[in-house]
């Protein structure tokens, strides 16, 4: 079984269905038992049904963490960046706006920033985070860099990208096809202003693919 | 001189201005130090020292861009004189909600907030009897040819007398009796979620959620300790106890600066946020340069952009009008904080979509 420094957070937004299985399972959670921290969100509801599931994707350097007046967001040695500290945390919601990726929540009548920490009690121990346990299109996949080469042979995972001018670096990566990743090895999310929502062909269950379950303990 | 290093010699002097000022305090309220207890020297020191780093801290904390910014603008929203007295109340509501009564913590969980309650007045009862009698600020007498009343001397100026023999002499000589029972029951619950609660037991550090459980509690038993041998057992090891409790005490005193318990100073900027908050609510919004709709208040997002600015990010987008922050007309995104969270998410999606243009009949 591979060591949790080995396991990574792969995600490959456009293979997801929008099924919402990892949004109910993200609730059973231990560290925000009740509350789901993953966002699926419609890319453009009015002429697409494309969705893209948002988890958070752990920067090295967080913008939420900066700018917290109250110094209550904290990244942990394995680089995971942890829902704000509670005796901290001021709900001013600062973190909420300066996510570029848009990921914390300020739970106004708890005076709390919650968000997703990859479900920390279980990947901090080799575990599937509960989204990645259950997401049947594998939108969401948590293992090691040699289980994602097997299984996308033709995707690259980077963990760059662009803002405007700003370069942001993460523990998540994202897939993105191998020819690209070669030539440009980020995502300009900045760029995506005037882009509609494409469609990709996947087929779920490719003849002859490795079970990306395998060797990973749910 | 370095921005650091100024920012430290600068916290340095506040810390030690406050602690100047308690000593200051000490010797006015203790009557030039004749009603000071020379037997409690230990802990006036502690607190002489906690007092300077607490300040240091606090000092380096507001260095902060983002905390610098807030205290700033909290104070200036809460002193606009047209809403001043109507700010004066409402800040004395949510403290009483917020501190005295723990609503938001009550709802993070009824357990949680009971914890909290019963250590957080446990705490604040002992240092308001503990600290006045360590600088000498209260000390008790009896009166001339009157053994049975006790009367009660605040900075040296009398302000009470009562029998001795009473139920209100044995409630407030067991005052900090009273305060231990309450810490002890407060640690006991939250020693019992930090043990039965997975996502605590994941998180929680020894250093900043164990110990200042393990403080408390050693503060409140080895006081009630005391309590026993005078009472009960003829000042058995009293001698003993005593140091015991006064190195529990200061070392808690030392470890306040440092770890968990500097929320207590920390915390209160949650009432200052909050009028911060109303009024960006109640001022003009801005608006989504994708979507079109408002999300947040244009205040807020002017600061963030500037806070970002002096931390050294640049979001700034090519296009036109770079230095708004808010909503101005421009046909290009000058700021990626003009775009709204829920598009930001839109935004990653659809970036890592556009990655495969071109490849959307390779299957994989």
């Amino acid at each position: 079984m591979p060591k949790p420094e080995q396991l990574h957070f792969f995600v490959d937004a456009s293979r997801c269905i929008g099924c919402q299985a990892c949004v109910q399972a993200c609730t059973e959670c231990d560290t925000h038992r009740g509350d789901s921290m993953i966002h699926l969100e419609f890319v453009d509801r009015a002429s697409s049904a494309q969705t893209v599931p948002v988890i958070c994707m752990h920067c090295e350097q967080p913008t939420c963490a900066e700018v917290c007046p109250a110094d209550a967001i904290k990244r942990t040695g394995d680089g995971v960046v942890q829902s704000a500290r509670k005796p901290r945390c001021i709900a001013c919601g600062n973190c909420v706006l300066a996510c570029p990726f848009g990921v914390p929540e300020v739970y106004e009548r708890r005076q709390i920033m919650m968000k997703c920490d990859m479900c920390y009690d279980r990947a901090s121990v080799g575990k599937t985070p509960m989204c990645a346990a259950v997401c049947p299109s594998q939108a969401l996949f948590f293992g090691t860099h040699e289980q994602i080469e097997q299984l996308r042979p033709r995707s690259s995972p980077i963990n760059r990208f662009q803002f405007g001018r700003q370069t942001i670096t993460t523990r998540v990566f994202t897939m993105v096809p191998a020819a690209r990743a070669a030539l440009q090895p980020w995502v300009d999310v900045a760029a995506a202003m005037d882009e509609t929502p494409r469609p990709r062909l996947i087929p779920l269950s490719p003849v002859g693919a490795a079970d990306p379950f395998a060797g990973v303990e749910v | 001189m370095p921005r650091a290093s100024s920012d430290k010699s600068i916290a340095a002097a506040w810390g030690l201005l406050s602690a100047a000022i308690l000593a200051g305090l000490v010797v006015v309220g203790s009557r030039s130090l004749a009603r000071f207890d020379a037997a409690l020297v230990g802990y006036t020191f502690a607190t002489l020292f906690a007092t300077f780093a607490i300040t240091y801290r606090y000092a380096m904390w507001l260095r902060r861009p983002p905390t610098r910014l807030y205290w700033r603008r909290g104070w200036s929203v809460f002193l606009t004189p047209a809403y001043l007295r109507a700010n004066i109340v409402e800040a004395v509501r949510r403290f009483t909600l917020a501190f005295a009564a723990n609503r938001f913590i009550f709802r993070r969980g009824r357990l949680r907030g009971a914890a909290h309650w019963l250590i957080m007045w446990g705490c604040v009862l002992a240092a308001a009897i503990t600290f006045p009698l360590v600088w000498g600020w209260i000390h008790f007498e009896t009166l001339p040819g009157r053994l049975d009343l006790y009367r009660v001397y605040v900075f040296g100026f009398p302000v009470q007398t009562f029998p001795i023999e009473s139920a209100y002499a044995f409630i407030v000589f067991h005052g900090l009796v009273w305060a231990a029972f309450l810490v002890i029951a407060g640690v006991m619950l939250a020693f019992r979620r930090r043990m039965v609660d997975h996502g605590a037991a994941t998180l929680q550090m020894f250093a900043q959620d164990i110990l200042p459980l393990v403080l408390l509690f050693a503060i409140s038993v080895t006081g009630l300790m005391l309590t026993a041998s005078y009472t009960w057992m003829k000042g058995y090891a009293y001698d003993f106890l005593a140091i015991l409790h006064a190195i529990t005490v200061i070392v808690a005193l030392l470890y306040l600066p440092f770890g968990k318990l500097f929320h207590i100073f920390q915390r209160p900027a949650q009432i200052g946020v909050s009028f911060y908050k109303d009024a960006g609510a109640g001022g003009e919004q801005a608006i989504c340069r994708r979507c079109a709709r408002p999300y947040a208040p244009l205040m807020m997002v002017r600061d963030l952009i500037a806070v970002e600015r002096d931390l050294g990010f640049s979001y700034e987008m090519p296009g036109a009008g770079e230095q708004g922050g808010g909503a101005a007309a421009g046909t290009g995104v000058s700021h990626y904080q003009q775009i709204c969270p829920r598009c930001r998410r839109a935004l990653y999606g659809l970036a890592q979509g556009r990655t495969w243009a071109g490849g959307a009949a390779v299957p994989e």
